[in-house]
């Protein structure tokens, strides 16, 4: 388990990190400690939520993207959008503008990955009718949710929808499309524009394919600074929707919480969060939640508008999304031409299916049951001499994580500072041990800064 | 190894914390994922059968590197006829206790179901004890 590395995007910049702890104690899955006094990511446990981008105040925590010059290897340049890339906008932005925009920053093409939901839609309901002896369903739309199952959900694993998300389908569309206008695979580069770490994480290392359909991802505030800048500089009047375009409410409204939940029928959940995600799956692993058909579980507060890339407040976002739908809606054509994509769609249907997804459980104190009971006997024995205020001064988020660390060979007891403190008074230790260890939790740096002279 | 967990009679609201201890404990364990889902099943209906109808009861657990026997016992009206209340659908729950989603009648049936072993004994007025054994291999 531990040679297997995972591809992140979340990164740690250590000249930044103060270690301060903060990313430490929001961790859903406990995959940070901080050592030598920066934070440190588990790659095993990471699920690249974003939790604690968010919470890092001092921006030490980056999203890292793909260079975005690589755009030019290929001769065909498609951008993939969210559609919440469209409500980070001022409203006196027109959509055309911002299309206009991205195609001059060097792309051929720009679509909406949301475009594509009608052809996951129709998959989805045919295999929950398929499959109904799996119930509930669970989405795969939120990588960072499949994550989560594989690491702390293991038992539902099985209860995934083994279907791609648009976004997978919408790459696959305009792969398709450009090889049947006569391009070869190495002209056609396709570009996703993220609103989150996740789905950078799903694309380099996919779960349930073989190989991404995706060729690079460009975050999503990179893109929005480039567009607004372009915008505020060119000051061209454009009218605010396009003409040739329709969007359908569904398609709008899909990264919003209920976008899936609302379209199928039977009981439906829509839980947006990941702590209020881990509490619901917590209570279908027990089965205290059984009749339910299907659920939408996203990792960010308030689906994707929430997302760590998303420039605009979440709220503002999500009115003018819910506008937008509503204009295209109410502007909709009498008969609405055939969409290319429909054209696709047996095409599609036909590739849209992913393998199973397999646990990778890092609960498991070993893989030897014998083992993993000695391992738990002597975590309890360690939990009783530690304080049980999980103040975080070791360096681990909570007491039950340095009882574990330390008997999986991590960490060491004296990294708590009330043993500490204890032995030095029973003289096991010296003073200058002491401020040895938590130099090494803190780093040197820490104990130079402060001077209690200057005050 | 041994864990005891204390189960409160009445506190629908707590229902399940000490069958959540047990599944967390097996999955450090490294349990087949499947076997610690029956066996968690089989906890919580038991643990909500404490909460629905006892005054107060506890969660033994015993684990070994083959199996987990688990013995629920409490305080309360204990069980008159043991048969009857194994049949699917019989239920004793008030009227209150349905409203929030509990006493359907599935709980001991759905024990036995997700258990190798399940062993009850019970005296009417003073409690019964439920004893539930599941094999890791």
């Amino acid at each position: 388990m531990e040679q297997t590395h995972f591809y992140h995007a979340l990164k740690v910049v250590d000249e930044v990190c103060i270690g301060c702890t903060h990313c430490m104690n929001v961790c859903p899955t406990a995959a940070i400690r901080v050592k030598n006094g920066t934070a440190d990511i588990n790659k095993n446990a990471c699920v690249d939520c974003g939790e604690c981008l968010q919470a890092c105040p001092v921006n030490a925590i980056i999203v890292e993207q793909d260079d975005f010059t690589q755009i030019f290897n290929y001769k065909q340049r498609v951008a993939l959008l969210p559609t919440v890339l469209l409500g980070q906008f001022p409203d006196d932005v027109s959509e055309v503008q911002i299309y206009n925009e991205i195609k001059n920053l060097g792309f051929t093409h720009v679509y909406e990955v949301d475009g594509a939901v009608d052809v996951l839609i129709d998959s989805t309901k045919k295999f929950m009718h398929k499959h109904h002896q799996e119930r509930p369903f669970i989405s795969s739309f939120c990588p960072a949710i499949v994550r989560l199952i594989q690491v702390k959900f293991p038992a539902l694993v099985d209860n995934i929808i083994r279907l791609k998300p648009v976004i997978d389908i919408s790459a696959q569309f305009y792969r398709k499309k450009l090889e049947d206008k006569g391009y070869s695979k190495e002209e056609i580069g396709i570009f996703y524009v993220t609103p989150c770490a996740a789905k950078i994480a799903a694309v380099k290392s996919p779960v349930g394919e073989e190989e991404s359909l995706i060729d690079g991802v460009i975050n999503m505030d990179f893109i929005y600074n480039k567009v607004l800048l372009s915008i505020k500089n060119s000051n061209k009047e454009t009218k605010k929707y396009p003409e040739n375009i329709h969007m359908s409410r569904r398609s709008i409204g899909w990264t919003l919480t209920t976008g899936e939940a609302s379209r199928y029928s039977g009981r439906c959940l829509a839980i947006d969060e990941i702590h209020n995600v881990i509490e619901v799956l917590e209570k279908l692993e027990n089965e205290e939640i059984t009749d339910v058909d299907f659920l939408e579980l996203r990792a960010c507060d308030h689906s994707c508008a929430g997302g760590v890339l998303a420039t605009e407040n979440r709220f503002l976002a999500i009115e003018r999304l819910r506008k937008r739908a509503a204009w295209y809606h109410r502007n909709k054509p009498m008969i609405l031409p055939e969409r290319e994509i429909d054209l696709y769609k047996p095409y599609l249907q036909e590739n849209i299916s992913i393998n199973k997804v397999e646990p990778r459980s890092i609960l498991s104190l070993d893989s030897d049951m014998m083992v993993a009971m000695k391992k738990m006997k002597k975590i309890n024995r360690i939990m009783k001499v530690l304080p049980g205020i999980d103040c975080g001064a070791c360096g681990a988020p909570r007491c039950q994580a340095l009882a574990e660390d330390v008997v999986q060979g991590k960490a060491k007891m004296t990294q708590c500072v009330f043993l500490q403190k204890m032995l030095t008074k029973e003289g096991l230790i010296s003073p200058q041990e002491s401020f040895d260890i938590s130099e090494d939790t803190w780093g040197k740096s820490r104990f130079e800064k402060k001077n209690l002279n200057d005050h | 190894m041994e864990f005891k967990f204390a189960i409160e009679g009445g506190n629908f609201s707590k229902a399940g914390s000490a069958s959540s201890e047990v599944k967390k404990i097996l999955k450090q364990l490294n349990v087949n994922p499947k076997i610690i889902k029956r066996t968690v099943v089989s906890l919580y209906e038991a643990e909500v059968n404490v909460v629905a109808h006892a005054f107060e009861g506890c969660m033994n657990v015993d684990i070994d590197t083959d199996k987990i026997i688990v013995k629920i016992e409490d305080k309360g009206p204990g069980i008159p006829d043991i048969d009857q209340a194994m049949q699917e659908g019989y239920s004793t729950a008030t009227p209150q206790v349905r409203e929030m989603g509990f006493g359907a009648g599935m709980g001991l049936p759905n024990i036995k179901r997700n258990s190798d072993q399940m062993n009850i004994t019970s005296k009417v007025d003073v409690g019964t004890e439920v004893e539930i054994i599941n094999y890791f291999g």
